[in-house]
């Protein structure tokens, strides 16, 4: 038992940057044609984190290179918890603390645009926290567990008892990958008001690692989307990785239909949205038991 | 992999007219999407590979343009775009112009042009993109060798035009060979006096000997 954990542990160690920068190369494939262009090739990202890591790498001080270490490791480990088929729970307070380390990095660096970031990055996590929390909550719900391990041997998928809690995670999920009309802390597309927010004053290996850590990030992300539809039937993966495409899809489409909002509108819109749809669901979901 | 796949630029106004900044702009555009090549225009110094300059440099911009030189991390490049970047064009002669960007900073591509077209634009870049790839491996070597190619205890900041002093400004980035120099001064200076390499070399000298003296003879008759 313990051996198929370390093994699955290692293998999404393994996969998990292959997967991830893949999928962001997809992402900017697509933007690109939505756009009407050729674009970068597929393997962008990979050639970008590359060229990173043989950069010179500027530290503005040694406790930002702590921090980012940090943020990459909590990343890591958070998503081996999760797909070694650990709890929800620890997977999402885990997801924090990466977030506050990286916050931290931005602080320690005194710049105005890294603090502004910084500050921008915690509106964003007030936005989501919540919805990750129920997220955990929604599938204890559906299936009487937090144990991923006992979510996928589930007989029905979590999404017949948990949709709004879905929809409400989707949304968020345009916080969490930074996408357009909600990228506040780091501002994707070039140059505007905050040049490139919690990242501005990281260079070399230290983005490089930042960019890894995001990689992670999205596989696990995607991960927790596939969660809602996987069941003990085999079949259901094929779905699920089907959802996880159109979820994906989804979120670069977005990304180029909307402008960035303000910090204000985007808490508004965000807790209307899990509190209508992940409130709801939750009241349902209280009142059938 | 080359780190010539994703180069990353900044690009800087040094009191230029607009018509070379707006050519630099229209590059980065949908238009002629220079992203199929990697390139990404970053706002900040600090992840760049490339920068653009476009205008000639007066005395309030030249502190600006040695500051983001300073703050890009090695191996960079710099590309002056259009003619007035290049030598300072129509302005060479004004009283408040220095003259082209490389008053200030070292510049390895020249892109003249008025405005500079976006084709010769993007030639110049892929030409900067080349020599970025041969200061990697010369930035290896050096790192190797135990010493940096760039001296950043010698990087003078200089943030108001009152501290601008044209004639000492260039010689604050020393050039890769003066470094190298300094360097191995140093290196002379702080190691112990070297074994004489006479084992190795004294049986080599006396083959040597008589092969020139042979030459000698066969030249003589």
């Amino acid at each position: 038992m313990t051996v198929t954990i370390i093994v699955k542990a290692i293998l999404y160690i393994i996969l998990a940057p292959l997967i991830g920068g893949t999928l962001s190369g997809l992402d900017r494939v697509f933007s690109a044609r939505m756009q009407g262009r050729q674009g970068p090739p597929l393997f962008q990202p990979f050639y970008d984190v590359f060229k990173l890591l043989n950069k010179q790498t500027t530290v503005v001080n040694s406790i930002q290179v702590l921090f980012v270490t940090g943020y990459l490791i909590m990343t890591v480990f958070t998503g081996a918890l999760f797909f070694a088929g650990g709890d929800m729970l620890l997977v999402f307070f885990a997801l924090s603390m990466s977030e506050v380390l990286m916050v931290m990095a931005a602080f320690s660096t005194n710049g105005p645009y890294s603090i502004m970031g910084a500050q921008r990055e915690l509106c964003q996590m007030m936005c989501y926290e919540p919805m990750t929390l129920l997220v955990a909550i929604g599938f204890y719900y559906a299936n009487g567990s937090f144990m991923v391990n006992d979510l996928i041997q589930a007989e029905k998928p979590a999404i017949m008892y948990i949709p709004g809690f879905f929809i409400g995670f989707v949304f968020i999920l345009i916080i969490k990958l930074r996408k357009s009309p909600f990228d506040l802390a780091t501002s994707h597309h070039m140059h505007q008001e905050m040049v490139k927010g919690l990242t501005t004053d990281l260079s070399g290996g230290n983005l490089a690692l930042v960019e890894l850590a995001e990689w992670y990030d999205l596989v696990l992300m995607m991960g927790i989307v596939g969660m809602f539809f996987i069941t003990a039937n085999p079949i259901s993966r094929l779905w699920a990785i089907i959802a996880v495409s159109c979820v994906f899809f989804l979120e670069t489409l977005i990304d180029n239909l909307f402008p960035r909002v303000k910090y204000i509108t985007m808490l508004k819109v965000t807790w209307t949205v899990i509190l209508v749809f992940a409130g709801t669901n939750l009241l349902i979901l209280n009142v059938l038991k | 992999m080359k780190i010539s796949k994703s180069p990353w630029v900044l690009h800087y106004d040094g009191s230029s007219c607009n018509g070379c900044d707006i050519e630099v702009l229209a590059t980065m555009t949908p238009l002629y999407d220079v992203e199929r090549f990697g390139i990404i225009n970053t706002g900040n110094p600090k992840h760049a590979d490339v920068l653009l300059l476009t205008g000639g440099v007066n005395a309030q911009t030249a502190p600006v343009i040695r500051q983001l030189y300073n703050m890009m991390p090695d191996p960079k490049v710099v590309v002056a775009c259009g003619i007035c970047a290049c030598d300072g064009g129509i302005f060479k002669e004004c009283y408040n112009i220095l003259g082209g960007a490389d008053k200030v900073v070292p510049v390895d591509v020249y892109v003249p042009g008025c405005a500079v077209r976006p084709e010769a634009l993007i030639e110049g870049v892929v030409k900067a993109v080349g020599i970025l790839e041969e200061k990697k491996k010369k930035l290896k070597e050096s790192m190797k060798a135990g010493y940096c190619t760039v001296d950043y205890s010698k990087i003078a900041i200089h943030m108001t035009a009152d501290d601008y002093d044209p004639t000492n400004q260039y010689d604050a980035v020393l050039t890769e060979e003066a470094l190298r120099q300094q360097a191995e001064e140093k290196i002379k200076a702080t190691a112990k006096p070297a074994p004489k390499p006479a084992p190795a070399a004294a049986p080599k000298a006396p083959v040597a000997a008589p092969a020139a003296d042979n030459t000698k003879k066969g030249e003589n008759a």
